[in-house]
């Protein structure tokens, strides 16, 4: 453009401001100095600790709780609690990690921790001798040997049946001992169907995306024999994901929908929080988390009833929330004397009490309200300890969950069985070689 | 067949068109009524209704409980003040400042200016996602003072949440076109009165700025509201979390959609609110974009 040629120059502006800044930089040098000197030292040290919990009071003040209990119990230490949302918690610990700047103790999801132990951001733990003895499975984390958290409770899987549906179409009610056999419940899904009563046999939970896949459905991969991973090696998910188990279970799954069984991948998701209190799906798979609710509205007709065996096995999937030790942690003896604090039978017992989820031992499933004997979810703790088996224990998770999930939608909506496990194996095993084994063996 | 008389086709076309600006309008207010009618039912009667014409009626168990459990679960207040706060500053940070780097391009001669002003233009095609992560280390080492005195670093505080986002090479690149586009005689005619540099900006310029300024402000007020992914990065601290992040608070293991549903309501108002204030500005803005001086 032609314009603006009455040319004035920043150096005539940059000239004027100089000389005043030099004046005020020396007022703030002055009060800098002031500033530091006014340091106060604090006589105990301080732990800081992140958690997962943010927006759930009833965690909140149990774990204020415990952390109030530690601080008065010995004078070392002072663990100070961060919290933050749920969805967005992993984010926020990984920035943190990349920023160099993680707290001395951290909560970690089950099947993430192994990612995060690879990645050098957790140490492992030092407990007393025998310390988890007495803990459930899926509450310890172990990584190479070597156990990197612990959970103060459990999560588990069951199906929701009414004793009265079953009953009136003269179903056998399953047991831990003797749950349904793989044709016994695919027998009963089309008497249930057939029977008109119902929009579906059984609702899944396809409208819940993400983690649910590979936690609620692979289970019933392993009971066919197959597995998301080779865990023997943790290197390859050929012959296992896609072998002759493996694609039974596609064949299977897949059956459900093109069946009419159960809703796919299109289920609403109020359908899936409504649907079977409302009596649209006969039968549910669903975890602890909802037992209460629907206690509540179906009351004493509700079963939760073990996974089905399809050969190799009832199966369910296992580790919830837990504790652990930042890499950066000077203060690990002071973390692990909290995480040591926490475990205690009656704080699992207040967790179980008031999130409802499963306690981590039996001797605080004893002083709980629901999973004590005659409790209204104790049928769970017999299935976590009988039945759990944790995701696989690699870094590599992350890209195998992903990976699996896209299958099962996939199939579900009518994709090739073989074909499409065929292309997540791929997948996973690039990933795994592009990560050079993610520790594993020589790659 | 007796053919429309030219007064009733013109009504036929009116009300054609009414009906088909009544229906693009019902396609952007039912989710916002959607949004407010669910903020009153309880959850498992919320579910019940989104699938039929009841999702939009204030029809059956209606209270404002979910209101109350909402600001009982998250220090909303808190989340409003700092979403307010550091919206407001960087809002008007903005302006001043990305006013001025426009009027340095559109009216000063100075040496690479229009090299400067490519790469700004530039930054434009490169994602927030891709730099939020080097812009974290950036962050993580500068100084800052502090009341203990100079501390490195300054996640975790307010300033991280404004100061990376004043500079804004969209609010430079409008705020330029618009000053471009200006007559020349405005700026020389000042000149010739004796105006300074500072008085052509304060007093001449910027008093015809309004719908750009309008502009401007509306799409960093949104950024600014919306901020989600950096602060998750750099807060620690729920006393500094702006609204956004609250809203995170509500996917428990059993999700409360009312609770949901009704701090939407209230996070959206503000937005509104801005917007309405600054509408008139805006469309004239957008109107006259393009339009030379």
């Amino acid at each position: 453009m032609a314009k603006r040629k009455f040319g004035i120059s920043f150096v005539q502006v940059v000239n004027h401001t100089r000389c005043k800044m030099k004046k005020a930089l020396s007022v703030v040098l002055f009060v800098v100095l002031l500033l530091s000197m006014s340091g106060i030292a604090n006589a105990q040290t301080e732990l800081s600790l992140w958690y997962h919990g943010a927006g759930n009071e009833t965690e909140r003040s149990i774990l204020l709780g415990i952390i109030d209990d530690f601080n008065m119990a010995q004078s070392e230490y002072t663990v100070v609690l961060e919290e933050f949302p749920q969805e967005s918690y992993n984010s926020s610990i990984v920035a943190a990690a990349l920023a160099g700047d993680l707290p001395d103790i951290i909560d970690v999801d089950g099947p993430v921790m192994p990612g995060w132990a690879w990645s050098g951001y957790m140490q492992p733990l030092n407990l007393s001798e025998g310390a988890l003895d007495d803990f459930l499975p899926g509450a310890i984390g172990e990584w190479h040997g070597e156990v990197y958290s612990v959970g103060l409770w459990d999560a588990a899987v069951s199906i929701y049946a009414r004793r009265s549906v079953l009953e009136a179409h003269d179903i056998r009610i399953p047991t831990l001992d003797d749950p349904w056999s793989g044709d016994e419940f695919d027998a009963i899904l089309e008497q249930l169907q057939a029977s008109g009563d119902y929009e579906y046999a059984l609702d899944l939970g396809m409208a819940w995306t993400g983690e649910w896949y590979p936690y609620a459905f692979s289970p019933f991969l392993q009971s066919f024999g197959g597995d998301m991973i080779d865990r023997s090696t943790y290197l390859t998910a050929e012959g296992v994901l896609n072998g002759e188990a493996g694609v039974a279970f596609g064949e299977w799954w897949q059956s459900l929908f093109e069946r009419g069984l159960a809703p796919g991948t299109s289920q609403d998701g109020a359908d899936r929080e409504t649907g079977f209190i409302d009596g649209k799906y006969a039968l549910q798979w669903n975890g602890n988390w909802a037992g209460i609710n629907t206690l509540a509205a179906v009351g004493d007709d509700l079963l939760f009833l073990p996974a089905p065996d399809f050969g190799s096995g009832s199966t369910i999937g296992a580790a919830s929330w837990q504790f652990g030790i930042s890499s950066s942690s000077m203060n690990a003896e002071g973390a692990n004397a909290f995480i040591e604090h926490a475990i205690q039978d009656e704080y699992l017992a207040a967790f179980s009490d008031g999130i409802g989820l499963i306690p981590a031992t039996a001797g605080a499933a004893a002083l709980s309200e629901h999973y004590s004997e005659g409790g209204a979810l104790e049928v769970y703790f017999g299935l976590s300890e009988a039945q759990a088996l944790v995701r696989p224990v690699t870094p590599g998770y992350a890209t195998v969950a992903l990976v699996f999930e896209k299958a099962l939608a996939d199939i579900a909506n009518g994709a090739d069985v073989q074909d499409t496990l065929d292309a997540a194996v791929d997948e996973i095993d690039q990933d795994i070689e592009d990560n050079m084994g993610y520790g594993f063996g020589d790659m | 067949m007796r053919s429309l008389s030219f007064e009733n086709q013109q009504r036929l076309l009116i009300g054609l068109r009414y009906a088909l600006l009544i229906l693009i309008a019902m396609i952007f207010i039912f989710p916002i009524v959607f949004m407010v009618v669910s903020s009153l039912k309880p959850d498992m009667q919320l579910l019940r209704d989104s699938g039929s014409l009841r999702a939009f009626l204030p029809v059956g168990d209606i209270s404002l409980d979910n209101y109350a459990d909402a600001f009982e679960r998250v220090p909303m207040l808190q989340f409003f003040f700092n979403s307010v706060f550091t919206t407001v500053v960087s809002v008007a940070a903005a302006l001043w400042l990305n006013s001025m780097a426009a009027f340095s391009f559109a009216f000063l001669q100075w040496r690479g200016k229009a090299l400067v002003l490519s790469l700004i233009i530039a930054t434009f095609i490169v994602p927030f996602e891709v730099i939020a992560i080097p812009l974290l280390m950036v962050v993580n080492s500068l100084p800052w003072l502090g009341p203990g005195g100079i501390e490195i670093g300054w996640l975790n505080s307010y300033h991280v949440q404004i100061i990376p986002f004043i500079a804004d090479s969209l609010g430079i690149f409008l705020f330029y076109q618009y000053f471009r586009d200006l007559p020349d005689e405005l700026v020389e005619a000042a000149r010739i009165d004796g105006a300074s540099i500072w008085q052509i900006y304060t007093r001449i310029i910027m008093p015809i700025a309004g719908p750009i300024l309008a502009t401007v402000a509306i799409l960093k007020f949104l950024g600014m509201w919306n901020a989600y992914i950096w602060p998750l990065m750099t807060i620690r601290s729920e006393e500094l979390r702006p609204i956004m992040v609250g809203l995170q608070y509500f996917f428990q293991l059993n999700t409360a959609w009312g609770e949901i549903m009704a701090y939407l309501s209230v996070v959206t108002i503000p937005v509104l609110l801005f917007y309405l204030a600054l509408q008139r500005a805006f469309i004239e803005s957008i109107a006259t974009s393009g339009i030379k001086g």
